[in-house]
């Protein structure tokens, strides 16, 4: 429990002042020391680069972005339909768990070859199906989890009113399950963008953020390649908060 | 009728005087009510559990009881005496190995299925995603009452367990208390003519607990409902109840029956904890639950229990 609100100095003041010194002490010590460029580059430089490409790394942003949305929800869809499956039938969840198991050990992003061949390398379908594998195991861990979580009196209660299983599952189990929905859409939110970006690496068309840091590393360019380094990080801290915050908005009361 | 010809012997006199126990035969205590069928009416219930190796635990065995309508009959007895297993059998929540139960005349199944009774537990059991007057009204929103009906229920029953100002305060808020009596107002939602309540004050501190059963009092001279209350306090058992219910362990029997007579519901008060009569009939339920039938009967003002 927490017993007292921290200020809105804490909040939000404390970790700008912290990124500004840590950008400042990285400028300094890239100048002072003069270290290359294809080392690490300086922040301002990565900075202009940005500011210089805003266009292109925007439209990187969008490319990826689309593909890891289209790969989170399908991901979602999947992971939740399959865990209220298992949840329902004992067969169901025997004959998946050692899939699920599986699928959760493959490095999902070494598939993104085989699924280029698949797809065809002009298409997108490869990226977005590694980001939704990759979205389906904590989903559907955490959901299958959560819908374990009724309360023995939950259910007794729901027997003694004699409702249907339907309404059962709609006034008890899913807001039980809720929570953990969540957590595990929170978990697959960074993981959505990660992998869409990485899967990039692999091949494919060009045009999103992971084959603009690559073009723009093996060019020289290492300032615009980390500035398409932090629009997939602005990318991700895009997707996380978005989760939050509609996780924020759905569960205002939990647990207990 | 349900009285299978058994004489009436309880409830006929509500003096003083009367040691008031029928203790010759368990099955005996059949109430005279002749023109409305019993609230709950158990007849020779066995329930064992099967273990997977063994020959499994008997948890009830021949346990035969009649609940009048609008009576309060408590049941009391050390753990495993199956009296939570029976209140479950009741609330058919579970099934008998053996036997019949009858609630208002039909089988069990069907009143849980018609919804003949309302229930609590010793835990609360609120969704903590609803407000209090969202909990209180969830029975009646599974059943497809209206929105404005619902609304008014709920008001009426916050009013009656005191928690006016807190209608839209979520259970986190609330104090183990006021959550109990969140989850009583609940189970009194469809206005059932029989409570049944699982040791629901079993939580609470005992300054919280008497204040409860004043309560409790109350709200059953209000509602004239039939109760069935699981317990293992005897003060509690005596206060609320017009007969006791003393049962024994491995297996879970009926071992004797205590009328308490008190008098009406209406007119219990805080007062009638220093009643003679009280300490009279405490220590005849904590004789025979300390396995002490012979002592039973002639008991007096010994054993003074003010716990």
């Amino acid at each position: 429990m927490r017993t007292s609100q921290p200020g809105l100095l804490q909040t939000v003041l404390a970790p700008i002042v912290f990124g500004v010194a840590v950008i400042a002490l990285w400028q300094g010590l890239v100048t002072a020391l003069a270290i290359k460029a294809f080392i690490l580059p300086a922040p301002f430089s990565i900075g202009a680069e940005f500011g210089a490409n805003l266009q292109n790394v925007a439209n990187g942003m969008t490319v990826t972005g689309r593909n890891a949305l289209i790969g989170l929800l399908l991901g979602a869809v999947i992971g939740i339909v399959l865990a209220v499956v298992s949840s329902l039938g004992r067969l169901f969840d025997e004959m998946a768990a050692p899939v699920v198991a599986a699928l959760s050990v493959v490095p999902i992003v070494a598939l993104a070859p085989v699924l280029y061949t698949m797809f065809g390398a002009g298409a997108e379908t490869a990226r977005q199906l590694v980001a939704a594998l990759a979205v389906f195991v904590p989903v559907y861990f955490n959901t299958l989890k959560g819908l374990r979580q009724v309360r023995p009196v939950h259910r007794d209660l729901m027997r003694a009113y004699s409702v249907s299983n339907w309404q059962a599952t709609r006034a008890v189990t899913l807001p039980t399950a809720l929570p953990f929905v969540f957590t595990g859409l929170r978990i697959a939110s960074s993981l959505a963008v990660i992998s869409a970006l990485i899967a990039e690496y692999f091949g494919g068309p060009v045009g999103g953020l992971g084959k603009s840091i690559t073009s723009a590393a093996s060019s020289s360019n290492y300032g615009l390649a980390w500035a398409y380094v932090l629009g997939s990080i602005i990318l991700g801290l895009a997707f996380y908060s978005a989760a939050l915050l509609v996780e924020k908005l759905l569960t205002r009361r939990s647990g207990g | 009728m349900t009285n299978n010809g058994m004489t009436d012997n309880g409830m006929t006199d509500n003096g003083m005087t009367d040691n008031g126990i029928t203790n010759s035969s368990m099955t005996n205590s059949t109430n005279s009510s002749a023109s409305a069928a019993s609230a709950v009416e158990v007849r020779g219930v066995g329930r064992i559990f099967t273990a997977r190796k063994g020959p499994g635990v008997t948890a009830l065995e021949d346990v035969s009881l009649v609940v009048a309508p609008g009576e309060f009959v408590s049941l009391i007895g050390p753990s495993g005496c199956g009296k939570s297993t029976l209140l479950r059998l009741i609330a058919d929540l579970d099934t008998p190995t053996s036997g019949s139960i009858e609630v208002f005349g039909k089988p069990a199944k069907q009143a849980r299925i018609d919804q003949d009774y309302g229930i609590a537990f010793q835990q609360a059991g609120l969704l903590p995603w609803r407000t209090v007057a969202g909990n209180i009204e969830l029975p009646l929103e599974l059943h497809g009452i209206g929105k404005a009906a619902r609304r008014r229920r709920a008001a009426e029953l916050i009013a009656l367990v005191g928690l006016a100002d807190f209608a839209s305060h979520y259970p986190d808020q609330l104090s183990g208390g006021m959550q109990q009596r969140v989850a009583i107002a609940r189970s009194l939602a469809e206005s059932p003519s029989l409570l049944l309540m699982d040791e629901p004050f079993g939580a609470l501190d005992e300054m919280t607990r008497e204040r409860m059963q004043n309560e409790l009092v109350r709200i059953c001279a209000e509602t004239e409902a039939a109760v069935v209350f699981v317990t293992h306090s005897i003060p509690e058992a005596v206060f609320l109840s017009n007969r006791v219910v003393v049962m024994s362990p491995r297996p879970g029997r009926i071992r004797s029956i205590v009328d308490v007579t008190l008098g009406e519901m209406a007119g219990r008060g805080e007062d009638l904890r220093e009643d003679e009569g009280f300490f009279h009939a405490l220590s005849q339920v904590r004789d025979l639950l300390h396995g002490d039938e012979a002592a039973a009967a002639p008991a007096g003002a010994r054993g003074v229990e003010t716990r």
